[in-house]
């Protein structure tokens, strides 16, 4: 950001530590890219920010079942916030064991009754229909999202309303085309189907949740994250816009013990859940011995492998896209650079000149790219992995930015001397922290690159093809980005090898997630 | 179908059944020891333990009763063959497993007499051991299949090359049908085999002999030391330390007894593990792998992973 604020902000600006743990070690910034951003750099912007007004967030959302808005059992509310302002957007409600109860019994009946007695292509129709919808709802899909989950309006608008359009125009083609899907087989569908999606990208998850799950032939409950429900219940609006047969998506939100409920409901014989290792593995013991088909889409720890021989440039961009994307709270993330020994010191000045031109800020202007980070508890995560390194021995490095005075942000971290054992090697953060390794051979890169308990992704930067086949064949990851990074197609399956997690999300192999073939 | 417990009839030249009388001018028969089999070798259980298992038709049969410790003999053993198993080339990995079959249909007899051991009529024992050598057939026609089918080019909107590819997940314990005894085992593990994993196997409990049998086949094929281990004894004694072995990648529990199962599958979920099991409400029956219905590749495909590979198109 400059120092010309958008005119809503507070106009005070103070540089802030990125989190209170943190930062008596911080090494400034190079005195060449120390200023980047300052207002009389070349590289200033001015001010560009979305309205707000765009999103027509309601003052308080109910739980959506069987086509209806309804309280919850409880009749208790909870806030959900804007992560750049900390200021309320609106109340949801809190659903709870009852809640979850319901809405699998209308999820249940709308299976038996409508929807697996529909035309098939009567169900292909839907799906276009909704895709339709976000499409042109993209504007208010896009504001809602980045104002309820802190991710830049670029990112939103760009990538995850598009790609949650196209998951569902994808998924629509597949409605009528299951005996093709399952040669020699004969596909059914499980039923009902539970799922559980993360804060990350509400919007997105949920159409990789949903498109695939009702083009099968399923119907849904889908419970967002507490802290990102809002586009989800828009969401819910756009099944209705579209006619969907009450009951055929029921989205309820609530604390994990409703995910919980949804989960174990022995009506529900599929589950589908993206988030946490720790909270996957609750789930599989949870339904352990039931019969429930299941997939997990888990966390990751990223090698981004960097060869000697790479295009520099491009490879800083890809290091940069992947661990800069929505504020490194993905999955996915790149958030181990591997780099060949023999570049290591240029690629770093080249990395750090490049992180002291990201712009960290409000999420609504269209030149930010790093936003805010989604909660309070997610700072503490970031704040308390990033004070590990720290007191592990890594070197950490920051560059001078000044990040808005309310909002919760975090600087662009980047830690060099980083040894494989050091907890910011080997955990998650889901933060804006690259932890970068040096190596020397291409088996030294493989080897550390699978040295995680994780299998979600991997990036391989070199300009050599043969070596980037050997390598990706060897690399322990669902998804292998080559001299690119964070791609993301409905055509094509994601997810993850080892602890990531199992099934696939996307393409073919994301529709054989929700049938039964016989 | 099922076992004809008790049911008397005269057995020629099987080396397993003491019982039958040996006239004083023959010559004694050599009788076989069943033995776990890990690592390409035929080790008796470290623990010392048999248990007796009563045959058929009279007589006995000591079975070795594989201890925690042989298990994790056995997951070493498959660790150390998974990497060279899984980079065999597809067609090559097809034609060991078709060689498996040449050589089962050699000693169809035994087999044979395995399951007349263990109560089979002479038609069911025939029709089991004919429908397993065709199974393993069958199977063996997979590998260089599987990524055809399972995978593909992934037509992405971007200016990118995108494939997707099955890679096998590693070792995968196979808890085997305990009421198919051969033609059970055969479906569940030439799934696993087919698609590149290695196999740590528990034997159906009752009637162990056909894996033993099976074992003995291994030993002499074209099948590495160690991609295929088979275990004998007591699956509520070994499960528990199965389903929560880290170094086991994946668990077939078509053979896990139902009061096991949500155990068992607590144990996977600890680390992760894939698993793959009876359709819900589906018994674990001697029929299930019968016929055309029977060609199951639920086993095959849950322990395989699939790797997306992007690459930009351009200069």
């Amino acid at each position: 950001m400059s120092s010309e604020q958008p005119p809503k902000r507070p106009a005070r600006v103070v540089k802030r530590a990125a989190a209170s743990a943190l930062p008596a070690s911080v090494t400034p910034a190079a005195p060449h890219v120390a200023s980047a951003l300052a207002a009389s750099s070349p590289w200033a912007y001015a001010p560009a920010p979305e309205s707000k007004e765009l999103a027509l967030i309601r003052p308080r959302y109910g739980l959506f079942i069987d086509g209806q808005e309804r309280a919850p059992a409880s009749g208790e509310v909870v806030i959900t916030y804007n992560p750049a302002t900390e200021e309320p957007l609106a109340e949801v409600a809190k659903g709870g064991v009852e809640d979850a109860d319901r809405a699998v019994g209308a999820a249940e009946r709308a299976h038996r009754k409508v929807w697996s007695r529909l035309a098939p292509r009567e169900r292909a129709k839907y799906l276009y229909r909704i895709s339709r919808i976000l499409q042109e709802r993209s504007r208010e899909f896009a504001v809602t999202e980045t104002l309820d989950s802190g991710k830049p309006i670029r990112e939103s608008r760009d990538v995850d309303v598009p790609l949650a359009a196209a998951h569902f125009w994808y998924y629509a083609g597949w409605a009528d085309k299951l005996e093709y899907a399952v040669p020699g087989r004969r596909p059914e569908s499980h039923g009902v189907v539970g799922q559980v999606i993360p804060w990350n990208f509400p919007l997105l998850m949920l159409a990789w949740k949903i498109a695939p799950a009702l083009a099968a032939g399923n119907t849904v409950v889908l419970k967002p994250a507490s802290t990102t429900p809002l586009t989800a219940l828009l969401f819910a609006d756009v099944c209705r816009q579209a006619d969907l047969p009450p009951g055929v998506v029921n989205i309820i939100t609530g604390p994990g013990e409703m995910g919980m409920a949804i989960a174990t409901d022995p009506r529900v014989a599929k589950v589908a859940f993206t988030g946490s290792t720790s909270i996957g593995i609750k789930i599989a013991q949870g339904i352990a011995g039931h019969g429930k088909a299941l997939t997990l889409e888990l966390g990751g720890k990223a090698a981004n492998i960097v060869f000697e021989d790479a295009a520099l440039d491009q490879a800083v961009e890809g290091v940069i896209n992947g661990i800069f994307f929505n504020q490194g709270e993905v999955c996915c993330a790149g958030s181990r650079l591997l780099v060949q020994e023999s570049i290591a010191e240029d690629f770093i000045a080249r990395l750090k000149d490049r992180m002291s031109t990201l712009r960290v800020g409000d999420p609504m202007d269209k030149n930010t790219d790093v936003g805010a980070i989604n909660s309070p508890a997610q700072m503490e995560t970031i704040g308390e992995l990033v004070s590990s390194g720290v007191a592990e021995g890594a070197n950490i490095w920051q560059p001078e930015c000044v990040l808005p005075e309310r909002g919760w942000f975090y600087k662009p971290t980047l830690f060099t001397n980083v040894a494989q054992s050091h907890r910011i090697a080997r955990e998650e953060i889901f933060g804006p922290v690259l932890s970068a390794i040096t190596f020397r051979t291409v088996d030294e890169a493989i080897e550390k690159a699978n040295n995680t308990a994780y299998g979600l992704s991997a990036g391989i930067w070199t300009e050599k093809g043969s070596r980037i086949l050997q390598v990706a064949a060897q690399l322990k990851a669902g998804v292998v980005w080559a001299n690119t990074f964070n791609r993301f197609d409905p055509t094509s399956p994601f997810g993850g090898y080892k602890e990531s997690g199992y099934g696939r999300e996307g393409g073919l192999q994301g529709l054989h997630a929700y049938l039964k073939s016989s | 179908m099922g076992k004809k417990g008790g049911k008397k009839r005269e057995l020629r030249g099987s080396p397993l059944l003491g019982a039958v009388a040996v006239p004083d001018d023959a010559r004694l028969e050599v009788r076989r020891t069943p033995k776990l089999y890990i690592g390409g070798a035929f080790p008796r259980s470290e623990s010392g333990r048999t248990d007796v298992l009563p045959l058929a038709r009279g007589g006995s049969v000591n079975i070795a009763r594989a201890s925690r410790k042989d298990l994790r003999e056995a997951v070493k053993a498959a660790r150390s063959a998974a990497p060279a198993w899984a980079s065999r080339n597809a067609s090559l990995r097809g034609q060991i497993m078709y060689r498996v079959a040449e050589l089962m249909e050699g000693r169809a007899a035994q087999f044979r007499n395995d399951l007349l051991s263990h109560g089979y009529g002479k038609s069911e024992a025939t029709e089991e051991v004919t429908a397993s050598i065709d199974r393993l057939v069958w199977f063996a026609g997979w590998p260089d299949k599987i990524p055809a089918v399972l995978g593909g080019t992934n037509p992405v909107a971007s200016s990118h090359f995108v494939f997707t590819i099955p890679e096998p997940t590693g070792v995968v314990a196979v808890v085997a049908p305990e009421s198919s005894p051969l033609l059970g085992l055969i479906t569940r593990l030439a799934g696993v085999l087919a698609g590149g994993n290695v196999a740590v196997i528990v034997a159906s409990e009752g009637a162990p002999l056909p894996a033993v049998t099976l074992a003995e086949t291994l030993a002499v094929s074209d099948v590495p030391a160690g991609v295929v281990n088979i275990l004998t004894g007591r699956r509520a004694e070994l499960m528990p330390h199965l389903s929560r072995h880290a170094d086991i990648d994946g668990i077939d529990l078509w053979g896990c007894p139902d009061e096991l199962l949500m155990d068992a599958e607590r144990g996977a979920a600890d680390h992760v593990a894939r698993i793959a099991r009876r359709p819900h409400g589906e018994k674990d029956r001697a029929n299930a792998f019968i016929g055309e219905r029977g060609e199951r590749i639920d086993g095959m495909i849950a322990f395989l992973e699939m790797k997306t590979v992007w690459h930009p198109i351009g200069t």
